[in-house]
């Protein structure tokens, strides 16, 4: 029963220690106003994706009587050429956006970082063939192979698409990651781990990784905005449409039903702004978090 | 002509931060005696380069003078002209720095430009200058300058900085700085990468120049036996105070600043008894978290009471020598 | 593990803690498509480094003290030669886990390199106790972490645990650095450069230390510099290795090698260093031929000082050899020309 005891007040000491940590780190972090900035609207957005939907129901009954209705208190965007409301199209958009930007961004820094940190650590041939790889798909643009894979593929669900996004994004992350090992791996306190004879694991996991975090973190913010621009580009030319909420569809639809309609024009705004504030708000808190966190990589 | 060729009147220089200032130099009042070798010593964090580089203004941003003067004693048609050059605008100073003074920086790795040769270097500070356009002449005159300085004049000219090893990079700073006859060269460390025999030649090579061309000096280093080899004046510095000032040999026999004397057996040395030798205790100042009274006194085997009051202000004696410390008269540490 | 051992570094076993023979290190680097330059940065390197000695390699920048340090460490392999350990062949095992090489560990010149700038100094020193005692529990390690921080002098720990490495100054990273290597009780190790970074008043604090570790716990040092003024202080009682283009020129006691230099590269060496005295501030010409040290390709079975060496003869540019002399082992076969007086008129202890 004591070491029951034992165990459980060792546990959590350490998590309050990292938790603490944690605290600190956070507060180091969030007193950049860049970092502020966009960490509250990337909030903002997120609580929409979660909530938004039950605050603003979104009907997809067509109402063709009320159709190009001009923004009022009920329509606050208006409405579109079936009369339906375009604020809560937008709204219901939201966590499909934000759906892809954030499991594409897991997908490629978490496909980047291992492949980096094995090809830049282990060496030799290893790396000679994961650079290999990475070359391949850096050298081939993107966007032709993701209208390929479109066709190919069919995108029904959010994380299909970041999938397929984060297949052709992983590459330049690898790249990074591997430079910033191989310089790493030559600095004094990692070659005295080989006199301490310390473990692979843990140079790998304990005296590598931290370093790198901070990159891994900014590389992140990076990806999600990567995506979002990609998943636009794919639903503008009409590729996956499999969620006409989205943001890109809607831009998509208003585009296809004629551009010369000036409502069709405010129609294709509002997504629009939507996607720019989101882009800007994540250019920002990439930008905080490199002021902070970076300086402490720099002072190599 | 004025014996000295530049004096620090009362000179504080800062640096203005986001947050608070720090202050790297405070009221500093010392002379540099022409045709001399002055030294500098001091640690990290003395103030030492700050003040020397602040003579042509080029103290790393962002400090500045916060007040005192610096004074250039010059001679122009036999008449003694007093010029204070803190005071000079920009344009007031380019014809000022280099011409009449010149620096040898720390790191000649960086003081030289990694895509020009050697002679593209000198040629554009000769024309900068507005010297001699005539090619013939420039050419001559750099080669004479790498010669002065026992450089095979043919081979470095034409050379890139990276082909060059640290010691003829530091030669190539040393004919560098004499380009344009200065009266004064400041020297910030000048032999801090190089090996000991080198080392040993640059040293020659700079006793030389003084002796030939009169040329005074001023050479910042933190060690005390390449000031004792070849330094005429001391002045040690710590935590921005000129804390002790004199000829070389009342420096050492006399040790009259406990920081000094501190320092002095300190230093190891291939002679000389090793049990004598003794480390200071203590840490560097904080500039950011002075003492109260004097600022070496936690360090002091000697501190008393008035110590850590008010600072002590300077004392000078008869011989020209002069410190900070209360009991500066009565220590005479005369060694054997 | 802070037992009083003896104060005396008497040999107490005839064999020696690590012995190095005939190591020699070549790097190869491509010199065009087809040829490769072959830099010889270590030749013929037979040394004996005892128990609980101090032991200094002294040299100028590419004389190649720091390969021999980290040859010694293990950390890079010679190319040909055979290092011995406690009189175990240990050359070539430095990768292997189970390895006597564990009792050799190493203090780096730049401490704020040698620390991960993002770990505190607690974990930086945590880690490596842990790896080598699996099964201490967090006490244990802790208490040992304490033990270390009074030895280095850096008390009360807490203060400095909780930091990083940038916030500590100097001295004391390098305190730190010192305080890692002897956590896993070595036998060996090898110090490059380690005041060199550090204010000269913080210099002889930091060489005490070292000092006392070396005699409470009875481990060697290999102390490498450039710089002989603090060579002789710390190694004292020990030998100087002086080294000159990958070569050992002179091997001896620190004391007889300072006041009486045979090689006449040591004899240059001494005169070049200045000294804290202004009595003994001299402009004489060094005893040199030229300023440039020498190549380090394309070395033949001659002696590397040949072309700066004002003793020279035709002889010494086909072979040299050792030559034993009462304070001294020399590499000249020329000694009988060489002035032997001493530079300095005082012998010190």
């Amino acid at each position: 029963m004591v070491k029951v005891k034992n165990f459980f007040i060792l546990v959590g000491k350490r998590l309050r220690e990292f938790f603490i940590g944690v605290g600190k780190t956070c507060k180091k972090v969030f007193s950049n106003p860049k970092t502020i900035a966009g960490f509250s609207i990337l909030m903002v957005f997120v609580f929409i994706a979660l909530f938004g939907e039950l605050i603003f129901p979104y009907n997809a009954d067509t109402d063709v009587a009320n159709k190009y209705l001009d923004p009022s208190w009920e329509h606050p965007f208006g409405t579109d050429w079936l009369g339906r409301d375009v604020f809560r199209q937008v709204i219901a958009g939201t966590s499909s956006v934000l759906e892809i930007a954030f499991f594409s961004a897991i997908f490629t820094v978490v496909i980047g970082t291992v492949l980096g940190i094995v090809s830049g650590f282990v060496g030799g041939w290893v790396d000679k063939i994961i650079m290999g790889i990475t070359n391949i798909f850096l050298s081939i643009p993107s966007f032709p192979v993701y209208l390929l894979l479109a066709a190919i593929i069919t995108i029904d669900t959010p994380v299909t698409l970041a999938l397929m996004i984060s297949i052709w994004s992983w590459a330049g992350l690898c790249r990074a990651i591997r430079v910033q090992v191989m310089s790493l791996k030559e600095r004094d306190f990692i070659q005295i781990c080989a006199v301490m004879r310390m473990s692979k694991a843990h140079i790998i996991f304990k005296e590598l990784l931290p370093n790198v975090f901070s990159y891994i973190v900014i590389n992140f913010v990076m990806a999600m905005r990567n995506a979002i621009m990609a998943s636009v580009g794919i639903m503008l030319v009409g590729l996956a449409a499999y969620d006409p909420t989205n943001w890109g569809a809607i831009i998509n639809a208003a585009r296809t039903k004629g551009l010369i309609n000036a409502k069709n024009i405010a129609i294709l705004m509002y997504p629009l702004v939507a996607i720019v504030i989101f882009q800007a708000a994540m250019l920002m808190l990439a930008n905080g978090l490199d002021e902070t966190l970076n300086p402490r990589l720099k002072v190599m | 002509m004025n014996e000295n060729i530049i004096e620090f009147r009362n000179v504080s220089i800062d640096y203005p931060l986001r947050k608070y200032t720090i202050r790297a130099v405070t009221d500093v009042t010392l002379g540099i005696k022409r045709g001399k070798i002055t030294a500098l010593v001091g640690e990290s964090g003395s103030g030492k380069t700050t003040l020397s580089s602040s003579i042509i203004q080029c103290i790393s941003e962002p400090g500045k003078i916060a007040s005192g003067d610096i004074v250039f004693f010059d001679n122009v048609d036999g008449e003694d002209k007093e010029i204070v050059v803190s005071k000079f605008k920009e344009k007031e100073m380019k014809p000022f720095r280099w011409k009449r003074v010149s620096m040898v920086f720390q790191a000649a790795q960086s003081a030289l430009n990694p895509v020009m040769t050697v002679e593209q270097q000198f040629v554009e500070t000769l024309l900068a200058h507005g010297e001699d356009k005539d090619k013939q002449k420039q050419r001559a005159r750099c080669k004479e300058l790498l010669e002065y300085v026992k450089l095979d004049a043919e081979r470095v000219l034409s050379s890139y900085p990276h082909e060059l090893s640290g010691g003829m990079k530091q030669r190539v700073m040393i004919a560098f700085s004499l380009l344009l006859n200065p009266d004064l060269i400041i020297l910030d460390e000048p032999t801090t990468a190089l090996d000991v025999i080198t080392q040993s030649y640059i040293f020659n090579l700079l006793k030389q120049i003084n002796r030939e061309k009169n040329i005074s000096m001023i050479l910042m280093t933190h060690d005390i036996s390449v000031v004792a080899k070849f330094a005429d004046y001391v002045g040690v510095m710590y935590g921005g105070r000129l804390v002790e000032y004199g000829k070389v040999n009342d420096i050492f026999r006399k040790r009259r600043h406990p920081y000094t004397e501190g320092l002095i057996n300190a230093t190891p040395s291939i002679i000389g008894d090793i049990d004598k030798l003794k480390p200071i205790e203590g840490s560097p100042p904080d500039l950011m978290n002075l003492p109260k009274g004097c600022i070496f006194s936690p360090r002091c085997p000697y501190a008393q009471e008035v110590c850590v009051g008010e600072e002590p202000s300077e004392i000078c004696l008869e011989d020209g020598s002069k410190g900070r410390c209360y009991f500066f008269k009565e220590r005479d540490n005369g060694r054997k | 593990m802070a037992e009083n051992k003896p104060t005396q570094t008497e040999v107490v076993s005839e064999q020696p803690l690590m012995r190095l023979e005939n190591i020699n290190m070549v790097f190869k680097k491509s010199n065009g498509l087809l040829t490769d330059k072959h830099i010889h940065v270590l030749k013929n390197i037979n040394l004996d480094i005892k128990q609980g000695e101090i032991i200094a390699l002294v040299g100028e920048s590419g004389c190649g003290k720091t390969t021999l340090g980290r040859i010694i460490t293990g950390l890079l392999q010679p190319t040909s030669g055979n290092i011995y350990l406690d009189g175990t062949k240990v050359t070539g095992t430095f990768k292997k886990k189970i390895t006597s090489y564990n009792q050799v560990q190493f203090i780096q010149q730049d401490s704020y390199a040698a620390l991960n700038p993002v770990r505190t100094i607690y974990d930086s020193l945590y880690a490596p106790i842990k790896t080598h005692n699996r099964k201490w529990s967090r006490a244990q390690i802790d208490e040992k972490i304490e033990e270390l921080m009074s030895l280095i002098g850096l008390q009360p720990s807490s203060q400095f645990l909780t930091k990083y490495p940038h916030q500590l100054s100097g001295g004391q990273r390098q305190r730190i650095l010192m305080a890692r290597a002897i956590s896993l009780d070595p036998k060996l190790i090898v110090a490059d450069e380690p005041v060199s970074m550090i204010d000269v008043s913080l210099r002889l604090s930091l060489l005490n230390l070292m000092k006392k570790l070396n005699e409470q716990l009875n481990m060697s040092f290999v102390y490498i510099s450039h710089d002989l003024s603090t060579t002789r202080y710390i190694a004292q009682n020990g030998r100087v290795a002086v080294m000159y283009l990958g070569e050992i020129a002179e091997l001896g006691n620190i004391g007889d090698v300072v006041h009486q230099p045979r090689h006449p590269y040591t004899r240059a060496l001494i005169q070049a260093v200045p000294i804290p005295d202004p009595d003994f501030a001299s402009y004489d010409e060094l005893p040199l031929k030229s300023m440039n040290l020498g190549s380090l390709e394309n070395r033949t079975d001659g002696c590397c000082f040949y072309d700066r060496c004002l003793y020279s003869t035709d002889e010494c540019k086909i072979s040299v050899e050792y030559q034993d002399t009462p304070t001294a082992r020399v590499l000249c076969r020329n000694l009988g020309c060489v002035p032997n007086q001493p530079i300095y008129k005082q012998k010190q202890k």
